[in-house]
């Protein structure tokens, strides 16, 4: 196991090169200048006084190897420095945003507990719910818990949260006024009435998100329950005289949770992308916002780099999935 | 086996129908038999006629719905199980009465350790602490022949092969000691040398351990060697039951004569071709009105479509629910 995933890991360094080569030329090339934005008064010696102060003259390649090192070997010595107060960094230049003219890493190090906050939560209320949710639907196939549960995913599965999300904002804010329709990000939780405040602004970001994902994982977990329920060590386990509870929440569910535990783990880096929309929905300045403002800005270095922290969350826990997969299930685990 | 003992099981009248979304299936069709203590019991018929469910009906294996009891009873050691509530059944399977499925692949768990699901019906019904279920389930798996018992409890399911795997089924079904072990074609899926080990090991458990024995098979070859009586059933009846000697001497259902003709090795002459019996299994949609195996009858009588025989005695201890009389080649005449 432990030989696998060294294995796997080394795997990952070519593929992580490759990605970031892709995404490095295909922004590159893309169309767009990041002197748009500069007014049409500013002479041209100037603007290219500027172009060059970004390092936009040289040459790609050049550029591709700064960003790079700057990425895996600058910023690493810079998180070090910050947290044992030593020096490795000082004389490095960091990755700097065009937009902002500040380092990549501190704003998005800014931006991500409000992603993690809204993002995280919704993710973990969809699992805890969702899971019992799936469990039962599958024991009770066709009862009225099933149905109503197929209902409500379906809706789940196919409202977009654009829709969603505007749709809880009409109800709960416009109408019922129980939750801002705006996400306050200069709050800070220092005592109960902020952490309630703090709870009340998450409500319905968090609501449109989890729907989505809880309705995925019941789907799947529904499904796998139902898979396992006919299979013959499920008779072999009645036949012993086990007891339902044991028979269903210990037999059927760990073998169950097999598949499901994977889409879990492959669904975590998407969830990143996926908040995109639900954060503008609900104005959370999260890394989604961040994105889509990089973006609109040309800021290609921010863009470059959030889109490769996606690629690499997404290379990440593609091989948390295959290890939890080879731990729970003893048949890969001992191939 | 001590004859004329009280049986430990005793089976009168199942009736086991599922309610599909194509209408009612009467798997079993008033099934009576009984099994003596010690005694191994063969059942015989081919696929879908009814083996498994009736099993199944005795000990509430069976999903309901769609399966439904219509009537009957089975009283087990004084007890109607068809009237027992699911905590009493529960109790009752894998410690008193003990099953074996027939495949191996896929009748163990593949997530946990042997060792656990041979410690579970301990631990549950023995009331074993961790320590004494563990050497306990090293000694069974020795005993059913696994050697290196003890290492291999940490092994899981898809470590040993598909006759080792029917071993540690058996010792799980025997784990408690139980009075019955109901073993349902439990060399079907396997090749025929570990076939006839398993048999072997059976046998030899046996005489170690004592208990009744139900032996459900769909070729007669198999329990030639070691079955006391055989019941073979045909549309989810009994269509004749007899001491195996007797069986194979003089087979009465011209079903039992059919199943005696594939079984090769009982016939011996090389020449003569397998021979099969023609047609399919019936599925029943409402109780049969008339013999189940007419439609495949190579005696039918003009009774037999009006009317289903009732078993009937033609020797103490051996009967057979037929009009035919195969001594005289006419009517049987009670
Ligand atoms: N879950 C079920 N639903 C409907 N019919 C079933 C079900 N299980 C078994 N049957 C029917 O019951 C009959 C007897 O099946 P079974 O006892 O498994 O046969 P055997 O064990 O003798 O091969 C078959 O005709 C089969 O179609
Ligand atoms: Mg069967």
């Amino acid at each position: 196991m432990l030989n696998y995933t060294i294995r796997r890991l080394f795997m990952a360094v070519p593929t992580l090169i490759f990605i970031s080569i892709v995404i490095f030329l295909l922004l590159e090339l893309a169309p767009g200048d990041p002197m748009a934005q500069v007014p049409l008064t500013v002479p041209a010696e100037v603007k290219q006084k500027m172009r060059e102060a970004l390092g936009l003259g040289e040459p790609a390649p050049i550029r591709y190897w700064k960003w790079l090192t700057q990425i895996f070997w600058v910023e690493p010595l810079h998180l070090f420095d910050s947290l044992f107060g030593t020096n490795f960094s000082d004389g490095y230049q960091r990755a700097i945003s065009w937009q902002t003219r500040s380092p990549i890493f501190d704003i998005i190090a800014q931006r991500i507990p409000q992603t993690l906050w809204v993002v995280g939560v919704a993710y973990v209320v969809a699992i805890v719910i969702a899971i019992p949710v799936g469990v039962y639907s599958a024991y009770r196939q066709y009862s009225l818990f099933d149905n109503v549960g197929t209902f409500v995913t379906m809706i789940g599965f196919s409202v977009p949260p654009f829709f969603s999300g505007v749709l809880v904002i009409v109800i709960f804010s416009v109408w019922l006024g129980w939750f801002p329709s705006i996400y306050d990000t200069t709050l800070r939780v220092t005592d109960w009435d902020s952490f309630l405040a703090q709870l009340r602004q998450m409500v319905m970001p968090v609501m449109v998100l989890a729907l989505q994902i809880t309705s995925q994982i019941s789907r799947f977990m529904r499904a796998s329950m139902l898979d396992n329920l006919n299979l013959d060590y499920v008779r072999t386990a009645r036949a012993k005289g086990v007891s339902e509870p044991t028979v269903i929440l210990v037999h059927v569910l760990r073998n169950s949770m097999i598949p499901v535990a994977t889409v879990i783990a492959l669904g975590i880096p998407s969830i990143f992308g996926g908040a995109i929309i639900t954060e503008q929905v609900f104005k959370v300045n999260g890394i989604g916002q961040l994105l889509i403002g990089s973006i609109e800005a040309n800021d290609l270095p921010m863009v470059q780099t959030l889109t490769f922290i996606f690629a690499v969350l997404i290379v990440l826990f593609n091989l948390i999935a295959d290890i939890i997969y080879g731990i729970l299930d003893p048949r890969i685990r001992y191939e | 086996m001590p004859d004329g003992a009280q049986p430990i099981l005793d089976v009168r009248d199942l009736k086991t129908v599922f309610l599909t979304r194509g209408g009612e299936v009467h798997a079993v069709n008033d099934v009576s038999f009984d099994l003596r203590p010690g005694e191994l019991l063969g059942v015989v018929g081919e696929s879908g006629s009814g083996k498994s469910v009736t099993m199944m009906s005795l000990i509430g294996l069976l999903p309901m719905p769609p399966a439904e009891i219509r009537s009957g009873r089975a009283i087990f050691d004084g007890l109607d199980l068809l009237q027992a509530d699911d905590d009493t059944l529960r109790a009752i399977r894998g410690a008193r009465i003990g099953f074996v499925f027939q495949d191996p692949m896929t009748s163990l768990n593949p997530v946990f350790t042997v060792g656990f699901q041979l410690m579970e019906p301990l631990r549950k019904h023995m009331g074993m602490s961790k320590a004494q279920a563990r050497a306990r389930a090293a000694e069974l798996l020795d005993l059913v022949g696994i050697p290196d018992a003890a290492a291999r409890l940490k092994d899981y399911p898809h470590q040993f092969s598909g006759g080792m795997r029917q071993r540690v089924m058996i010792a799980i079904a025997l784990a408690c000691d139980p009075q019955v072990l109901i073993a349902d074609e439990p060399t079907t899926a396997l090749d025929v040398t570990i076939q006839a080990q398993i048999i072997e090991l059976v046998k030899d458990l046996r005489r170690k351990l004592g208990m009744a024995i139900v032996w459900i098979t769909h070729d007669l070859g198999v329990i030639a060697g070691i079955a006391d009586r055989v019941m073979v059933m045909y549309g989810g009846q009994v269509v004749e039951q007899a001491p195996v000697r007797e069986l194979f001497s003089d087979p009465q259902h011209p079903y039992t004569r059919a199943l005696l003709q594939t079984v090769p090795s009982l016939r011996g002459k090389r020449a003569e071709r397998l021979r099969v019996i023609e047609g399919q299994p019936p599925v029943l949609g409402a109780p049969p009105a008339a013999c189940p195996f007419r439609p495949r009858c190579g005696h039918a009588l003009e009774r037999c479509g009006r009317e289903n025989p009732r078993r009937l005695a033609v020797r103490p201890g051996h009967e057979v629910a037929c009009f035919w009389d195969p001594a005289s080649g006419g009517e049987r005449h009670a």
